[in-house]
């Protein structure tokens, strides 16, 4: 496991901004950018989006698929599964 | 690997959302379309003439319950529903709805039924729509002299919820035996001694006027009876011979796990603000328990012949165990009302 830079950029839109406040509350080791429209979230080594955290939020029910419909852009490999979507260089 | 992605960021928004929300927020941050369709639009200062039919009280105002809250936002929706988050939910049951219904009607499912449960249907379930619609003048109550959009706006949502639900009903009636099916459940309604203590005691609440006892007695008690008797356990009972009424009657069930959320975080968070609350609400719930749980009776044993008492009992022992959850006690056994 590389501790090298992952990111994950997300739309600013009103479904994204529950997963936005569930990545920086899961991940404490990384950093936020707010860009008009765009935010980008970048840390060393791993990034976790939990579906139970964003569910938490969101107040309803979140399917992890729903991530791609705000995705602009990631780095790193993908591990995904119903309930969480990891992003690491193996 | 580098990728530079960014955005120009010359450009920064001037503020992030409304100032009243950003007073409520504690910051300028971005805000969720919830909080800003949520917090606040109802004014509190003020207000020019007193109601006539009401001098005693401003046009808005927090006394119209025994209930005291510090801040009435506390009562927040779980769900997030704001107009656009509910219109769009709603739409997309409806048209699984108009699936199922359209599903039924096709094969005939519910046009050639059994006498006898025909007959359950039409006078055990169908009246329910005149129940529904006390529902409805109970939430509308609720959203005209409730304080705070928080709490009347999602009740407002649950007012037009119950007249659909209204409409499913009066649907039901009319794919199993037409017009004279729908007209022979209001006659039972009206008449038959299994609806006349439950249209009692609704009539009786109707006429309430702590408009958060009516949340209470309605969305927290009579619902947490009714829905799981006839959409949980009915249902059961039912579709071992006949699924179709699951299907007709599937937004209810869905419908009662949802909205059991809204109620459930409403009502806890109000016991939770002081022993006083905890112990106006408590006395709320546990009359109103003891009035529909001998209410429903007949209307049990109507549904489940010899397993009406059985089956009443259980949905009793399900709601004392979600009351108690919500940290209410029953007076009399206790006089002490902390969490």
């Amino acid at each position: 496991m590389s501790n090298a830079p992952v990111f994950i950029a997300l739309q600013a839109t009103e479904d994204m901004r529950a997963v936005i406040d569930a990545i920086v509350e899961d991940n404490p080791h990384a950093t936020v950018h707010r860009y008009p429209a765009m935010v980008k979230i970048d840390a060393p080594g791993r990034l976790s989006i939990h579906r139970a955290s964003v569910e938490e939020r969101i107040g309803r029910a979140w399917d992890l698929q729903e991530l791609q419909l705000g995705l602009i852009s990631l780095a790193g490999n993908i591990d995904e599964t119903e309930d969480a979507f990891v992003l690491a260089w193996h | 690997m580098q990728i530079d992605i960014r955005t120009d960021s010359s450009v920064s928004p001037i503020r992030q959302t409304f100032a009243h929300i950003a007073r409520r927020l504690g910051a300028d941050k971005p805000a969720t379309r919830y909080q800003e369709a949520m917090f606040d639009l109802q004014p509190v200062t003020s207000f020019h003439y007193r109601p006539l039919w009401q001098p005693q009280y401003e046009l808005y105002d927090a006394r119209r319950t025994r209930v005291v809250m510090q801040d009435w936002y506390a009562l927040k929706d779980p769900r997030q529903y704001f107009y656009g988050a509910y219109v769009n939910a709603r739409a997309r049951q409806q048209d699984a709805m108009e699936k199922n219904f359209e599903f039924v009607e096709k094969r005939g499912l519910l046009g050639a039924l059994p006498a006898d449960v025909r007959d359950v249907l039409i006078t055990g379930v169908v009246p329910l729509r005149h129940l529904e619609w006390a529902a409805n003048m109970n939430n509308a109550a609720i959203t005209a002299y409730g304080f705070g959009s928080a709490i009347t706006q999602a009740a407002m949502f649950h007012t037009m919820d119950r007249l659909g639900i209204a409409q499913y009903l009066t649907r039901l009636g009319l794919v199993i035996g037409d017009k004279e099916a729908v007209e022979q459940a209001k006659t039972a309604w009206m008449e038959d001694m299994t609806w006349q203590p439950l249209r009692h005691a609704s009539e009786d609440l109707l006429v309430r006027d702590d408009w958060f006892e009516l949340h209470v007695a309605q969305n927290l008690v009579l619902d947490g009876l009714v829905y799981p008797l006839v959409y949980q356990q009915f249902d059961r009972y039912r579709s071992a011979t006949n699924p179709a009424f699951s299907l007709v009657t599937d937004f209810m069930a869905v419908w009662y796990a949802e909205s059991t959320r809204w109620v459930d975080a409403t009502v806890k968070t109000a016991a939770q603000e002081s022993p006083e609350n905890a112990a106006v609400i408590a006395g709320f719930a546990f009359e109103w328990l003891d009035r529909f749980t001998h209410a429903l009776r007949p209307l049990s044993l109507r549904l489940f012949g010899s397993d009406g008492e059985a089956e009443l009992a259980s949905a009793v022992d399900a709601l004392n165990k979600r009351l108690s959850g919500l940290g209410l006690t029953r007076q009399s056994e206790s006089g002490d009302h902390h969490e």
